[in-house]
């Protein structure tokens, strides 16, 4: 698909550092729990005290196993880690240790979608590589009478860096991109995918050219730590480099930052040879062996992944794929389908899928909450399900009885439908009396209606259910009443 | 290949070393000399030969997933120039 900005294609890579979910460092056993008081947990391997030497965290190199599995890349039997040279003062080493000719994950690819609905397409990333590295620590550059303070709590926080080919074409899929890892890492379990707390931080290479031409220079946005921010900045970042061709200005390399204030982006003050990092195997750390004994148990321990749940959701449970789509979207989600799915029965399983999307949806965002805090069961949500399927009560009743179950209570629909009053009346002779009631009532709309107003009947259908508190079959008074105005 | 002067400069910026005029002309020489035996080493031909990232004939071993270590940003910090509110302190840098 070629989508041209005033005749010019655009190119966009991503790199995405994924905090992988361990206890403790990447080379060290200190913890990596977030909000800690500053430097209380960065130990004398953390602040590259002499003598001091890496040991590499088994459960890191689990994480970074299983990604490769999830997306079908090659993992190394044998990788290295090397050290990466660049003097700041969070990183006390004075180099990073991270991996540069043999990373642990080669290849691979993601499938996104772009867009939503009928216009939505699917989109194949690939994948160039994943290696495991650790974090710097941070800088504090305010409020120290003009000096920098360091905290090193964050210096050896095991990453993963995710690196794509330049596959994308415009910031919708690298949105879309940075979407479906930020889902595929929390549904594998190895990254929180915390934005606002930088467990998930992308960096994104953007730059454009003719149809056909050479690749052109690219522009690094480094850190965009929303999805919103990487969308803005891309566009602001497109625009920018097609402005400056068409005013016969050539781009030069560099690392920009995006200030989410302004929109825009801006070049970093660009060191001489600061892409000069004189790496070399690291003589610290031996190289790293994964059998194909490990990969196989990692890989058992693997939930089903969100691609193959999908095309089941499709086929199993008669699924729309946009439903299935939506449902796999998040593990969370995902799982609680399932586990109400077991109890209300796949003829119910669009019914399930419509309230997930509809009133959940709604009001999770309404209440700011995300899936994980839902505070209604997959047993509470089968079982509202089961009773409008064999109409105990109606939909509009079953939307009460969902504000019960969420406001409070680990009451099931069955007990909230008993305890209300709820249950809907189906007894005709019962419905009939209660008709019969209202029509003495309102012998104006009566009148109204024989003389022909159509709105006179849709006010006594009103009255009716209101005199029955809604529990009524709408369909049922509709069709008792019409035979009552007709006699 | 051969280094000259202005290589060895840039590489010893890169590194935070300072040379004097006299050190840097005598790495030249030394470093040459070193690239002169390498060459000599690359004349061999090492086809099918994987190449060696460690001169130990082992693999990483690997710790397990726990956090081991406790606070001692006290004794840490005692043995630092400056410190602030448990932070560290360094001149400032400008990005």
């Amino acid at each position: 698909m070629s989508m041209l900005i005033n005749g010019y294609e655009v190119v966009i890579g991503l790199e995405t550092h994924a905090q992988l979910q361990t206890q403790s460092k990447i080379f060290s056993g200190a913890s990596i729990a977030f909000g800690a008081a500053p430097n209380v947990q960065a130990c004398a391997v953390d602040i590259a005290l002499p003598g001091v030497l890496p040991v590499l965290n088994r459960e890191a190199v689990v994480c970074a196993i299983k990604f490769g599995l999830a997306v079908g890349a090659t993992i190394a039997p044998r990788s290295i880690f090397a050290r990466k040279h660049y003097f700041y003062p969070d990183l006390p080493k004075g180099y990073q240790i991270s991996q540069f000719e043999a990373p642990v994950v080669s290849g691979g690819g993601l499938d996104c979608q772009v867009g939503a609905g009928d216009t939505a397409i699917r989109k194949h990333v690939r994948l160039t590589r994943a290696h495991l590295e650790e974090d710097a620590g941070k800088s504090l550059h305010e409020d120290f009478h003009g000096r920098t303070g360091i905290d090193l709590n964050r210096a050896g926080t095991p990453l993963l860096e995710i690196v794509t080919e330049p596959d994308m074409r415009s910031s919708a899929e690298a949105v879309a991109y940075a979407r479906a890892l930020h889902a595929l890492v929390r549904w594998i379990g190895i990254c929180d995918g915390n934005m606002q707390e930088g467990s998930f931080r992308c960096d994104a290479n953007v730059s454009v050219r003719r149809p056909g031409a050479e690749l052109g220079t690219r522009r690094e946005i480094k850190n965009l730590n929303s999805f919103r921010f990487l969308q803005q900045a891309v566009d602001y970042e497109i625009e920018w480099q097609i402005n400056e061709l068409e005013e016969g200005r050539a781009i030069q390399q560099a690392t920009v930052l995006f200030d989410p204030d302004t929109g825009e982006t801006r070049a970093m003050r660009s060191k001489e040879d600061a892409h000069d990092y004189r790496y070399f195997p690291d003589p610290d750390l031996l190289p790293l062996a994964i059998s194909p004994e490990w990969i196989a148990s990692v890989k058992s321990g693997l939930p089903e992944l969100p691609q193959s749940l999908r095309h089941r959701l499709v086929t199993e449970y008669g699924l729309s794929d946009y439903d299935a789509a939506i449902l796999t979207a998040q593990r969370e989600m995902a799982d609680f389908f399932l586990r109400a799915v077991t109890i209300a029965g796949s003829t119910n399983a669009k019914s399930l899928a419509n309230w997930l999307q509809g009133e959940v949806a709604a009001r999770l965002n309404r209440e700011e909450r995300e899936f994980d805090k839902v505070p209604i069961s997959p047993e509470q949500l089968a079982g509202l399900v089961l009773r409008i399927a064999d109409q105990t009560i109606s939909n509009s009743i079953g939307r009460k009885v969902f504000d019960a179950l969420w406001q409070h209570s680990g009451d099931s629909a069955d007990e909230i439908i008993e305890k209300q009053g709820f249950r809907q009346i189906t007894d005709s002779v019962a419905v009939e009396r209660l008709i019969d009631e209202v029509l003495a009532a309102n012998v104006k709309s009566v009148e109204e209606f024989r003389a022909g107003k159509e709105k006179a009947f849709n006010a006594l259908v009103g009255q009716v259910m209101k005199a029955t508190k809604g529990t009524a079959n709408p369909q049922q008074v509709n069709a008792l009443l019409l035979a009552k105005l007709k006699e | 290949m051969s280094l000259t002067i202005s290589d060895v400069e840039r590489v010893a910026k890169l590194a935070r070393l300072e040379l004097s005029a006299s050190e840097g002309a005598a790495t030249v020489t030394q470093l040459n000399g070193i690239l002169a035996f390498v060459e000599q080493l690359q004349a061999v031909d090492t086809t099918g030969i994987e190449p060696m990232t460690h001169a130990v004939e082992l693999v990483q071993r690997l710790r397990p997933d726990f956090v081991g270590e406790t606070d001692h940003r006290a004794a840490f910090q005692a043995i630092a120039p400056e410190t602030e509110l448990g932070l560290y302190l360094v001149p400032k840098v400008i990005e």
